[in-house]
């Protein structure tokens, strides 16, 4: 694959690079000719109402689920073949809360090394990483916790944690402020922020004002592509995606306002 | 029963089937639980009836031919689980009932008087003989080196799957794995408490240690002591009273199980009362 080979060699080739991708569930297309190009340290937000098929890109981006139609291409290769270079944070609503399973152990989950080892341990350094990862999120004193004690966001703190331990090149996040209080969510853009220094970012959310004053770039999907550019919220945008008024946020320097609409507005 | 477990040969099988299978449950159904995946076990287990049925027609030991069903209908319905969209409860329903419906089936075409198959339906740990003690040795010993060695993935794969395969592990592998531990462990099951309390010793034990830590190892330590128990403690009580040893097993668990909800939920209610 030529397009691989040379996307390795310049640093100014995209990162991630969705061409006319199509995704059925079924006989229901989730996904419809979407195209998708990012560079290297690149913060994409990405919105869109219930169902519009963001976390199905995210997971064709991280190769979990079979594409119908179109190409994927992460650092160059398929997503399958460079998935290591990618962090992962899943939606909270996915995981089991009762599982026995301490936060600690689940950082350490991202050390765990590929295929098959038998009897494999984790090493000191892969616990010191651990550890510093926990103490960086500012989780570590709850290390020996049963998981489902933690917080919104002190959950949401191990499971970037743990998408970290995988020394990954970009991290996808998906809803990571969704069950989180104000305090927190502030520390989780801020340290995203920093991140975003060292790795390409990809921010699935419904929260319009991250996107607003975080993002570099922003993508609207509702099952097609309807954005993809700088973070500049408009009404018609905002409007075909969501297919009804919402709060929108102006982009004013240095402030922002949040603008009413009323139902009359439509 | 202590002179008896000493004198008689059966009573020593007994107590050494009872060991290895709540080891084997222990280890298992903790992973079932947390997997959810208990109704599938019963579904698998019911399937193996089909398999018993066939060992009565064809002449050969009918557990053999548990095992040769309990472990395509396991590998098999997880195929079907991972590949479409199909509603596991539905495909378990029916290989749950095909099993049974094949079983009576080869049941009723074996020449001569029909055979009596209520010791594998309700089990008869008392008829465990030395050849199954070996067979169900050397299956214990897959099981738990299977789960030890990979004990690190196994802990990733229970808890998240979708990040285990992103960091590369094969969890194809561990799912089929699993697929075949579970198909074993209610073969052996079969044996100790038959096809239709298989649920109960795959439920009770990690129910009840689930209850007691919050640690993965621990938990399923608890769960084979516990199994251990209610497995011996049946087994005293049945050949002392003369009763089926298999409905008396799970009697005992499922009472243990019951027992420990009560207890929880009068205590959760005593403890908010005092913090008013």
């Amino acid at each position: 694959m030529i397009y691989g080979e040379m996307a390795g060699q310049h640093n100014e080739s995209p990162v991630l690079e969705v061409r006319n991708l199509a995704v059925d569930y079924g006989r229901l297309r989730v996904l419809e000719g979407v195209f998708l190009e990012l560079k290297d340290r690149d913060f994409l937000g990405i919105i869109g109402p219930n169902g519009g098929g963001k976390t199905t890109l995210l997971k064709a981006v991280l190769g979990l689920l079979p594409i119908t139609r179109g190409e994927v291409y992460v650092y160059g290769k398929t997503p399958h073949a460079n998935r290591h270079l990618v962090g992962y944070v899943p939606q909270q609503s996915e995981f089991d809360s009762l599982f026995p399973v301490t936060v600690a152990e689940v950082v350490l989950t991202g050390c765990l090394p590929p295929g098959l080892q038998p009897f494999h341990r984790y090493s000191r350094e892969d616990r010191e990483r651990a550890d510093h990862l926990m103490e960086q999120m500012g989780i570590y004193e709850l290390r020996r916790r049963q998981i489902g004690t933690l917080s919104g966001g002190e959950f949401q703190k191990m499971l970037l944690a743990r998408a970290l331990a995988v020394s990954p090149r970009m991290l996808i996040l998906d809803e990571p402020t969704a069950s989180v209080d104000v305090n927190a969510r502030n520390q989780i853009y801020y340290l995203l922020k920093k991140l975003n220094q060292q790795i390409t970012i990809i921010l699935v959310t419904h929260d319009l004002m991250a996107i607003a004053s975080h993002v570099r770039s922003m993508a609207c999907l509702n099952r097609k592509m309807h954005y993809h550019g700088e973070p500049e919220l408009n009404e018609a945008v905002i409007g075909e995606l969501y297919g009804c008024p919402v709060d929108l946020i102006a982009h004013g320097i240095p402030h922002r306002t949040l603008r009413e609409h009323g139902n009359g507005e439509d | 029963m202590l002179e008896a477990l000493l004198e008689y040969q059966f009573m020593q099988n007994a107590f050494w089937a009872s060991l290895m299978a709540s080891v084997m449950c222990g280890l298992v159904g903790v992973m079932v639980m947390e997997k959810k995946m208990l109704m599938l076990s019963g579904g698998i287990a019911h399937t193996a009836y089909g398999g018993i049925g066939m060992g009565y027609y064809l002449g050969f030991e009918p557990i053999w031919g548990a095992f040769f069903f309990a472990v395509p209908a396991a590998l098999v319905i997880g195929r079907i689980r991972r590949d479409s969209a199909a509603r596991s409860d539905i495909l378990i329903g029916l290989f749950w009932s095909i099993g049974m419906a094949l079983g009576i089936m080869f049941v009723a075409f074996t020449p001569g008087y029909p055979p009596d198959i209520t010791s594998y339906l309700f089990g008869n740990i008392l008829a465990v003989l030395r050849q199954d003690l070996l067979f169900t040795f050397y299956l214990m010993l897959f099981v738990v080196f299977a789960i030890a060695s990979f004990f690190n993935y196994w802990k990733a794969y229970l808890f998240d799957e979708q990040f285990a395969s992103i960091r590369g592990v094969r969890v194809l592998i561990l799912e089929n794995l699993l697929y075949l531990l579970i198909a074993l462990t209610v073969v052996v099951l079969i044996k100790v408490v038959g096809i239709i309390l298989v649920l109960a010793l795959l439920t009770a034990p990690p129910f009840i240690a689930a209850a007691l830590t919050d640690d993965l190892f621990k938990r399923m330590g608890l769960a084979i002591l516990l199994g251990f128990i209610f497995c011996c403690g049946g087994l005293w009580f049945s050949y002392n009273h003369n009763l089926s040893s298999g409905a008396v097993i799970v009697l005992l668990a499922g009472l243990a199980s019951l027992l420990l909800a009560a207890g929880k939920t009068i205590f959760n209610q005593l403890y908010r009362n005092m913090a008013e």
